[in-house]
């Protein structure tokens, strides 16, 4: 038989949609697709409002007999996660067809890559910077490493929430790992230990070379001292050893730079903090230079 | 809240499908004949209708010469082994199969011209094994492998409900999602004579099932999980 153009695209679109009869959900939209799962929007038909549901992308699905439960271990994860920093999930459960699904919360908001392709400070960019670190220092706290974090996996809220999604990925620390050899993450911010599959060597300081990496990225057009730059590159080291230990830390050095005293990450020279240290202080010094300069107007005056 | 930038990686260090599901392409170059000879004949199903077109379209032949050349260009890949020059990280065996194609029928134009000037009749003028402007090809190709592939899911979904006495299943399925008619799934429970219900289950399984079959058509045809990944996007389409 022969089969029309209209029937491959109505069965390609079956074939997408979960199947959510006997649920309380109905499909509105596609909101996206990552690395396992396929995000949809929808409506919670019970609380009349719009959700995020997730459910494993079909070639998933088939390749992997451990993906449903992978789905589920990732809701399990999140529902642990309960931070303003973090996607809070609503529920989770079994579809009719077998497939695996849960509901979050749906964010209005941009991507971190096109919230910072916008014409956002350097100041707002490390605003968000900070929020991002505290989520992500929450999780570590839990015993929870992201491993992929990376700008479109990060929200910008509509009030400038910050919201660290996709947990697709994440993994217990002390729990169930993954057999040696397993490579997961995305290649331009994932950590060396994690892209030669040394899952033993895993742990927060993974998504603090994350973070290093979001942070060179939110920088890489922008003009910015060096210093600034330093804690980038300390935070993405090759060697966990040189990296930060934890978030916080890298938080904390972003804190010192907004607060003008120097870096962890950076041995400023003799011009480079005397240049910080007038920036600092530009009122004393142009009062100094003021008063300066008005003695020297009172010299020249008396002895002409 | 799109996630379309670079894609999140999850496989292993081989990167190979479970010994259950073997690949026709890996087992096309099998030393076992009985599993070789099984591999040729599934990556023939997939790819012997695309090929034709391929052909017939490329140097605008008659439906019996393109047929000829057709079955010509996979009697000489059984006889030659071509599939086992196939390398994964080079590219997709659907784009192998392609290049295979080109290079075949050229040498034959050229095999046939020499007959020419020796008094025999050319089927391929040389001038034509230039790209025909105006035409994507390899968007032609591409198409008529996916309807294809379609097409065998479907005769295979067909062939499970009849195994499994569940025509009544296959036949709401044809009529709701294959020929678009303006029914409803009421109209369907009455005209069937089976209550609405029914008809959503019916339609149900076969779409699971449906699904299930042309993702194991698309394994058979492709080298690992990765490659499997890829053509799953190109066949079913990338949504979002």
């Amino acid at each position: 038989m022969t089969i029309s153009d209209k029937a491959i695209n109505r069965l390609r679109d079956v074939v997408y949609e979960p199947d959510l009869s006997g649920t309380r959900y109905r499909i509105t939209g596609v909101a996206g697709h990552g690395g396992m799962g396929m995000v949809f929007e929808a409506e919670d038909t019970t609380l009349h409002r719009r959700v995020a549901l997730k459910v494993i992308q079909p070639a998933e699905a088939f390749l992997d007999q451990n993906a449903f439960d992978r789905l589920l271990d990732e809701a399990r994860i999140l529902a642990r996660l309960e931070h303003p920093g973090i996607v809070p999930v609503h529920d989770a459960g079994v579809l009719p067809d077998g497939n695996v699904f849960y509901t979050m919360k749906f964010v209005q908001g941009e991507r971190l890559d096109v919230y910072a392709a916008g014409n956002s400070s350097v100041s707002d960019l490390l605003r968000v910077f900070q929020k991002l670190c505290d989520a992500v220092a929450f999780a570590h706290a839990q015993g929870i490493v992201h491993r992929d974090l990376k700008p479109e996996n990060i929200m910008v809220g509509m009030f400038g929430e910050v919201l660290v999604m996709d947990w697709g990925v994440a993994t217990i620390l002390n729990g169930r790992r993954e057999p040696a050899g397993t490579i997961v993450g995305t290649p331009e911010y994932m950590a060396p230990e994690q892209a030669s599959g040394a899952v033993h060597e895993v742990d927060k300081r993974t998504d603090v070379f994350g973070l290093g990496a979001i942070l060179q990225f939110l920088l890489s057009d922008k003009k910015v001292p060096r210093s600034l730059r330093a804690v980038a590159a300390k935070a993405k080291a090759a060697s966990p050893a040189q990296r930060y230990g934890s978030a916080v830390e890298v938080a904390a050095d972003i804190q010192r730079h907004l607060d003008g005293v120097p870096v962890e990450a950076y041995r400023e020279n003799v011009i480079e903090r005397s240049a910080r240290i007038i920036a600092n202080n530009r009122m004393a010094f142009a009062l100094i230079a003021a008063y300066l300069l008005m003695r020297v107007l009172v010299f020249f005056l008396l002895n002409r | 809240m799109k996630h379309t930038g670079a894609d999140t990686r999850i496989g292993g260090a081989s990167g190979k499908f479970p010994a259950t599901r073997r690949s026709a392409v890996l087992a096309s170059s099998s030393p076992e004949p009985q599993e070789r000879r099984q591999a040729l004949e599934k990556i023939g199903a997939a790819y012997w209708k695309p090929v034709y077109k391929f052909i017939r379209m490329r140097w605008t032949l008659s439906n019996e010469d393109a047929k000829d050349l057709t079955q010509a260009f996979f009697a000489r890949a059984i006889e030659k082994e071509y599939f086992k020059a196939y390398r994964v990280d080079k590219g997709s065996f659907r784009t192998f199969v392609r290049t295979c194609v080109t290079h075949f029928v050229v040498n034959e134009s050229k095999y046939a011209s020499r007959l020419k000037r020796g008094g025999a009749t050319d089927r391929i003028s040389l001038d034509d094994t230039a790209e025909p402007a105006g035409a994507d090809l390899e968007e032609v190709f591409e198409k008529e492998w996916i309807r294809n592939l379609f097409e065998l899911a479907v005769e295979d979904l067909r062939a499970v409900c009849v195994s499994r006495d569940k025509q009544c299943h296959f036949q709401i399925f044809e009529r709701y999602d294959l020929q678009h008619t303006d029914s409803s799934y009421a109209d369907l429970a009455a005209e069937f004579g089976i209550a609405v219900t029914d008809v959503t289950n019916y339609l149900a399984w076969c779409r699971r099932e449906f699904r299930r079959l042309i993702m194991e058509r698309i394994r058979q045809i492709t080298a690992n999980d990765e490659e499997f990944r890829r053509e799953v996007g190109v066949v079913l389409g990338k949504k979002a």
